[in-house]
């Protein structure tokens, strides 16, 4: 009967904070503006200032001149001998002057000039300075009279990518993501971990206090023992957490195998293809290969849904721990105010976690990332942040039989706390007086 | 047969005992009055009974038995601090409240339409708590608190923050509530109201049980020997007259028609002390009325607490 009775405390906990227009909304309306924020970069490239700039060059040495070449922001025109940089600037279709002196092949360091009307973008100086580099590179090169020149520098140019392949002895060979890809995944499921920790755990010591503050708490435990009442509000919340986690984790990966290949260009996704195919030597020379990789790994829909999988239960388990914490703290206190004190019990600890999983993330294998992945109230975060890159079973495992057992003695505590907690109105208790609690019969 | 007897019963906290040795024995089908200044321990009490807390030494037992988590739900309990989830739609929040105590859905629905009828609130039903006043969210929760059909039924202040009109209808759904075989337990500071519908009380101060008893004989037997003299005169010469044959006397309020009153305890017993007595205020003034004092429930509380205190 009590087993149902947390059922009912559950149902209720749950159904209220999902049919909240406010949960609907954020979890629908979330990977719509992370996708957005992901694609916003490339789309103001796309849509902002295509206009290019002209550039009057002054090369009396004609040694530079002759080898630039325009780009979609820059277009070089040689100057005329007559031209000054003052008449050269007051001509509106000239955006900037470029002034080269004669000794730049010879000279160990040079430094050119361009002068401009208004603020010159940080592209246009990019492209320029990296095309002057290369020719002056070559022509030095030259000096040295190589025979076949070009046709060596074109054989000995290099584009290499790592693929990592992690080698179990029972299992054949499995490809692991790139380390770049797995940091990128780690540290990103770490801070939706970090987010949902703090964000949910606190939703359970809120609502405790509200119901504390208007005494349906006197009520209910007439029906249900404290301990239950809080295992079902914390269930009820995790149930949430899990089901916002879940739709958002079905939503993206929907998006990244839909809708990305939609926006990307045609070329891009053949060589993403031919990367899932594992075959590198198709890729063509026009893309980065690491960025080739990790669209790759983004677009396989089974990877993400085993991470977020397993992500999940990591969730759920610190989230179990971490909120009957927050509950202790809710049935302590009578308002918000007072409890963010002793909200640093728990605050801290997830803090702790996500410095710890960064520098799991920077060294997967060390020995900090070990410790703090298998000690309870880090694990969960900097486990989260390891597994992308392919850890050992058993040591998942010890953590999360540690994580289960750190979870069974707070929530025992927790209870304890709580029972006498919800009762106790007015001063703000000591830390002193709430570890007396635990020993009230 | 009793339904509730608490024996023994003592519950310290960290800094003040809340229950010191606290025993009493509710009879089965009656309204039974929890009385006590703010404090007391009351709450404690009540809570130990709702299996919420648990005491530190001696026991309660129900039926008979020691009270066990299923006794609690043959308990309904209206709390004196209404606590209703504020943003729960008030038919879902009745219906969670009766599934908690064991009722299916169905049934719950079913019996909270016929409430919901009989105190003429069905609109109610699809409206949030927040939206209602203080008045209408207690009677949901006296619905809540009753609906069960709970053999033993604790009201915490039941009155309090209801109009005339309300109260009354509050109070016959209680005692019709006896009537159907409940056993009330009623706190309240209200003594007029304990007067009313209490058959016994047990009067609770700093932790102990300083008084229990059945109301008519409580009241009686606290006055004995008082009687009350209503006249027309001078009350300072009626008092120096009966100052031989009686004392303590004390002013009441005047009558209905400004005649005044006064009370006074009378130094023998029987029959012809009385006569003596009202012989000789018949000589100096002009009698209107004699009557054996019964105290007020309010008497008794403040004259029980303070002599406590003096103790």
């Amino acid at each position: 009967m009590s087993k149902s009775k947390i059922g009912i405390v559950i149902e209720r906990e749950y159904l209220e904070r999902v049919k909240k227009k406010s949960f609907i909304f954020t979890t629908l309306l979330m990977p719509v503006l992370m996708l957005v924020l992901m694609l916003l970069p490339a789309l103001l490239i796309a849509f902002v200032d295509k206009s290019e700039t002209r550039v009057l060059v002054v090369d009396n040495s004609r040694t530079i001149l002759p080898y630039l070449s325009d780009s979609q922001e820059v277009k070089f025109v040689p100057a005329t001998p007559d031209v000054t940089v003052d008449s050269a600037l007051r001509n509106s279709d000239i955006g900037a002057v470029l002034v080269i002196p004669d000794n730049i092949i010879d000279a160990k360091r040079s430094s050119i000039r361009l002068y401009t009307n208004g603020p010159s973008s940080i592209t246009s100086e990019g492209t320029i300075t990296s095309q002057i580099n290369s020719i002056v590179e070559k022509e030095r090169l030259k000096r040295y009279d190589i025979a076949d020149l070009d046709r060596i520098m074109e054989d000995i140019k290099s584009d290499v990518s790592i693929s990592t392949v992690r080698y179990d002895s029972d299992n054949e060979e499995e490809e692991s993501l790139s380390t770049g890809v797995s940091y990128a995944i780690g540290i990103a499921m770490t801070f939706v971990l970090y987010m949902f920790l703090l964000i949910y755990g606190q939703m359970v010591m809120t609502s405790i206090i509200e119901e504390k503050g208007n005494r349906v708490l006197e009520v209910v435990v007439t029906s249900v023992k404290p301990a239950q009442l809080m295992m079902g509000k914390i269930i009820g919340v995790a149930l949430v957490a899990v089901t916002q986690m879940v739709l958002w984790g079905a939503l993206l990966a929907v998006m990244s195998a839909y809708l990305l290949p939609a926006v990307m260009p045609d070329a891009a996704m053949a060589d993403v293809a031919a990367v899932q195919a594992g075959n590198l030597n198709a890729v063509s020379d026009t893309e980065s290969i690491e960025f080739i990789t990790a669209i790759a790994s983004l677009t396989q829909v089974g990877n993400i849904l085993s991470l977020v999988g397993l992500m999940t239960i990591f969730l759920i388990l610190g989230f179990l721990i971490y909120s009957s914490i927050f509950a202790a703290v809710g049935s302590a206190v009578d308002n918000i105010q007072d409890a963010s004190q002793l909200t640093s019990f728990a605050v801290f600890p997830i803090v702790f976690g996500l410095i710890f999983a960064m520098v799991a993330a920077a060294d997967p294998m060390g020995p900090i990332a070990f410790w703090a992945s298998i000690f309870p109230l880090t694990s969960p975060m900097v486990m989260v942040a390891r597994i992308p890159f392919g850890i050992p079973a058993w040591e998942i495992w010890l953590s999360l039989a540690l994580l289960v057992l750190g979870f069974i003695g707070m929530v025992w505590l927790a209870g304890k706390i709580y029972r006498v907690g919800i009762f106790m109105y007015g001063k703000k208790p000591s830390l002193k007086e709430i570890i007396r609690w635990i020993s009230y019969k | 047969m009793d339904i509730l007897q608490v024996e023994n019963v003592s519950k310290a906290y960290a800094s003040h005992l809340a229950l010191d040795d606290v025993s009493l024995s509710v009879p089965t089908g009656q309204v039974y009055g929890l009385l006590g200044p703010n404090g007391a321990g009351k709450t404690t009490l009540i809570r130990i009974i709702n299996h919420i807390t648990a005491p530190d030494s001696g026991q309660v037992l129900f039926d008979g038995h020691r009270i066990t988590q299923a006794d609690v739900a043959n308990i309904g309990y209206l709390p004196e601090e209404r606590g209703l989830y504020k943003k729960m739609k008030v038919g879902e929040q009745a219906i969670f409240f009766a599934r908690l105590k064991g009722l299916s859905k169905t049934d719950a629905t079913r019996q909270l339409r016929e409430w919901f009828d009989k105190f003429d609130i069905t609109s109610w039903w699809d409206k949030k708590v927040e939206e209602l006043s203080k008045g209408m969210a207690q009677k949901i929760q006296f619905i809540v608190t009753v609906l069960h059909r709970p053999r033993l039924l604790i009201f915490d202040e039941p009155f309090s923050g209801f109009d005339p009109i309300n109260a009354n209808l509050l109070k016959e759904e209680i005692l019709k509530l006896r009537d159907e075989g409940s056993t009330i337990i009623f706190s309240t500071h209200n003594m007029a109201s304990v007067e009313e519908i209490c058959d016994n009380i047990t009067l609770i101060n700093k932790s102990r049980n300083i008084l229990s008893g059945n109301v008519e004989e409580l009241r009686r037997r606290f006055f004995a020997d008082r009687y009350d003299l209503t006249f027309t005169g001078d009350s300072r010469m009626l008092m120096e007259r009966l100052q031989n044959m009686a004392g303590e006397f004390s002013i009441l309020d005047p009558d209905g028609q400004g005649r005044p009153r006064i009370s006074l305890h009378i130094n023998e017993t029987g029959p012809e002390a009385r006569r003596a007595l009202l012989a000789a205020a018949n000589d100096t003034v002009d009698l209107y009325g004699f009557s054996e004092s019964i105290a007020s429930m309010n008497d008794i509380f403040i004259r029980a607490v303070s002599e406590d205190a003096n103790r």
